[in-house]
């Protein structure tokens, strides 16, 4: 019997990876992925390079010194023009646009009274700027009324940021947190992809087995659990092979592609977590100082063996349950245009999976409604991977969450595989009916 | 006489419907059994019993007398009605899979493929994916991948099927010379032609229900009806003896040549005693031929279908 079983894994694996548009999905998606990582760092630094030029025509005797060049604008100051003088220029000069800062007696009625002038909508980061620096000026003003000096203003208006410390004594990081929900974010992300793509090899690999009537010379030789068991283990090792043709691949293109085209990929880095840290982004960092070190150190302390062994005791679980939900759809229906119906309510907890890690795992990784989907089986394998890099135990997951998690998880797939086992070997002989959801409970049944 | 496949009391039901009610047979060893019955009659399900594809509700079933298990997998070759194989699998690779299946090694398999490959003229085709090949030929590798094992129970859902008439012959040699080995074979058809030409018996199903079994001859025999088709010559009147036969006998059809002088009819007798006709026939007349008429499988075939449906 394992022998069959056996055999049928090598055949499905065979059968796809020797199938050519494998093969070239195999060889273009690094070049793809690649490609568009080198486009978007590209981009993202070209769009930085740029710089709006904003001309300041100002009539006060105000915000003499305040309009100084940032990284998003740099600033060019008319003198004795009147506003319609300066307008055309501004135009002429294809300047970005012009600041009019009217001549009034107090900075309330000169802020009041400032216009910005600019041919389309003006970008929200050029106003923001320029807003700010009114906003200071104006709370300079109104505290120097009330007897506060310029000393005293500046010093006020120094920045501060609260010590942080976990209970047994260690410095906490800002930011850490969200490290850890994107690695575990990484792995939850990796299970949904591999689910939603090798589970539809599966659907796939049934449906060519119905419409080429091959089905009911096989199973006169297996039983129908034994072939939809090996389909399935067939295909994902078909797919564990590709995936790992892509990372090996992917990074050593990656490495290339930095090393000949000099790419700062820190551009990527810096707005996601890192960028929350006191210090601002790494890559403005010089050398590694002793808040870099802090994060090596959060990044090394995070449990990665602990991430890895549950990485794959939920892929495996969460991928088997899915991907015979998959093998069950393709023995349903006759064609692959007839599965959407039956697709969509699979993908569904898929996406919520990541929707909600995304948006409630950072912000509270032990909050309720993680814990909840971190329980629920068809959400777990992703959502809890993504508290997981906080480790097990105190400060992280209650190791009874976990172990209740994956016994759910396990009772889950025994329950799911045996009924998806019913529809499969009721479907895979059944030919020319649209089966809706009634006829499928039908057949659970027989 | 030993019996290869015995079944008790078969049922089996899918939801409200029925697909098999109460069905016993017994198919003896090293013979062709025909499967006979219309569409939707239920021969399908029963063989996918046989091959334990599902399983009954009630009753039993017996190969070699013992209870169906799976170890008997291999030694049953089931030729199905849907049949197909991988379409972009190479010839060679799938015939060699589909034998390791059923439990054939690897080195053994391959020795008997080149056998009958080169036995039906295809040892050119083993490289061959599957779509390169045309409808006909596909059919013969299954063919082949069904009797590679040397089951002792063959199983042939409407095997002529997609064949055209010389491969059709081919295969029909190929099933003769297997029953001649010793093959125990079912024939599923609802093609009558076949059955009269391979079947020694036959099972008839309608509607779930066993409507008929037992010897083809046998069962020819229980559906004669004493008629007899006649041919004679005569010198006399043969309108006038003509008239005088429609008085003594059942006349059923009759045919009058007046210029020839010659006289066809069918008759049926009461008895299958042919004596009074035959005497009164030849006081006047050359008897040319004179036949009795044995009903064809299709004749009894659409009779006990017909008869059964307008009992109900």
């Amino acid at each position: 019997m394992a022998n069959k079983l056996g055999l049928i894994i090598k055949r499905e694996y065979l059968a796809k990876v020797r199938n050519r548009s494998f093969i070239v999905m195999t060889i273009l998606s690094p070049l793809l992925m690649v490609g568009m990582i080198v486009l978007i760092a590209y981009l993202a630094k070209v769009n930085d390079d740029e710089t709006r030029v904003v001309t300041v025509l100002n009539e006060s005797s105000f915000f003499q010194n305040d309009f100084n060049p940032s990284k998003n604008i740099s600033y060019v100051h008319l003198d004795d023009l009147s506003l319609e003088q300066a307008k055309d220029s501004t135009t002429a000069l294809e300047y970005y646009g012009l600041l009019y800062i009217p001549n009034e007696p107090t900075v309330e009625q000169v802020a009041k009274a400032a216009y910005l002038y600019t041919k389309d909508n003006p970008n929200t980061s050029v106003t923001q700027e320029l807003e700010n620096v009114f906003h200071t000026q104006l709370r300079q003003d109104r505290l120097q009324k009330l007897g506060v000096t310029s000393e005293q203003f500046s010093s006020v208006e120094e920045r501060f940021e609260i010590n942080l410390s976990t209970f047994d004594g260690e410095r906490s990081m800002r930011g850490i947190n969200e490290i850890k929900a994107i690695i575990g974010g990484g792995f939850g992300y990796a299970i949904m992809m591999f689910i939603i793509i090798y589970g539809g090899f599966v659907m796939r690999s049934v449906i060519e087995e119905k419409t080429s009537r091959i089905i009911e010379v096989i199973i006169s030789s297996v039983k129908p659990f034994q072939l939809m068991l090996g389909k399935i283990i067939g295909n994902s090792l078909a797919g564990i092979t590709q995936f790992s043709i892509w990372i090996v691949s992917a990074s050593a293109l990656l490495f290339v592609a930095v090393m000949i085209l000099g790419i700062d990929l820190s551009a990527f880095s810096a707005d996601g977590a890192v960028q929350a840290g006191p210090m601002g982004g790494v890559s403005q960092l010089g050398g590694m100082d002793s808040e870099m070190m802090m994060y090596a150190k959060e990044i090394y302390d995070i449990p990665w063996g602990l991430l890895i062994v549950s990485f794959f005791i939920y892929f495996i679980l969460g991928y088997l349950i899915y991907s015979s939900i998959y093998a069950a759809i393709g023995a349903a229906v006759d064609n692959e245009t007839d599965t959407q119906q039956f697709i969509f309510p699979i993908i569904l907890p898929l996406m919520l999976a990541i929707y909600v890690g995304f948006f409630s795992v950072f912000s509270n990784p032990h909050g309720p409604i993680a814990v909840g989907f971190s329980l629920f089986p068809l959400t777990s394998p992703i959502v809890m991977l993504m508290r997981l890099p906080g480790g097990i135990g105190e400060g992280g997951v209650p190791l009874w969450q976990f172990l209740l998690s994956v016994f759910i998880l396990i009772f889950t797939f025994w329950g799911i595989v045996s009924l998806a086992a019913k529809i499969y070997r009721t479907g895979i002989l059944m030919y020319g009916k649209k089966p809706t959801y009634k006829e499928l409970i039908k057949w659970l049944r027989y | 006489m030993d019996h290869i496949l015995v079944a008790k009391n078969v049922t089996k039901t899918y939801g409200d419907y029925t697909a098999l009610s109460n069905i016993s047979l017994q198919i003896p060893e090293n013979c062709i059994y025909g499967l006979l019955g219309p569409n939707g009659a239920g021969k399908t399900s029963f063989i996918r019993i046989i091959n334990q594809i599902t399983h009954q509700d009630s009753g039993e079933i017996l190969l070699n007398g013992e209870p169906l298990a799976p170890k008997h997998i291999a030694s049953i070759g089931y030729l199905p009605e849907e049949r197909g194989l991988y379409k972009s699998m190479k010839v060679g690779e799938q015939a060699l899979y589909l034998a390791q299946l059923k439990g054939l090694s690897k080195s053994e398999a391959k020795t008997r493929l080149k056998y009958w490959f080169n036995r039906l003229d295809i040892g050119d085709w083993w490289d061959k994916k599957i779509q390169e090949l045309s409808k006909g030929m596909a059919q013969k590798i299954q063919f082949i991948v069904t009797v590679l094992h040397e089951p002792k129970l063959l199983i042939f859902d409407e095997p002529f099927s997609g064949f055209d008439p010389i491969n059709a012959n081919i295969i029909k040699d190929e099933i003769l010379q297997l029953k001649e080995n010793g093959t125990s074979i079912i024939f599923s058809t609802h093609r009558m032609e076949s059955v009269e030409e391979l079947c020694e018996y036959i099972a008839l199903i309608h509607k779930s229900e066993k409507i008929l079994d037992g010897k083809l001859s046998d069962i020819k025999k229980a559906y004669k009806n004493n008629i007899f088709d006649v041919a004679v010559q005569m010198e006399q009147d043969v309108e006038a003896f003509m008239k005088s036969l429609e008085q003594k006998f059942n006349i059923l059809s009759s045919d009058v040549d007046i210029i020839e002088k010659q006289l066809n009819f069918k008759v049926q007798l009461p008895s299958s005693n042919t004596g009074d006709i035959l005497r009164e026939l030849s006081k006047v007349a050359n008897i040319n031929k004179f036949e009795e008429t044995i009903p064809s499988a299709n004749d009894i075939f659409i009779q006990t279908v017909n008869s059964k449906d307008n009992g109900k």
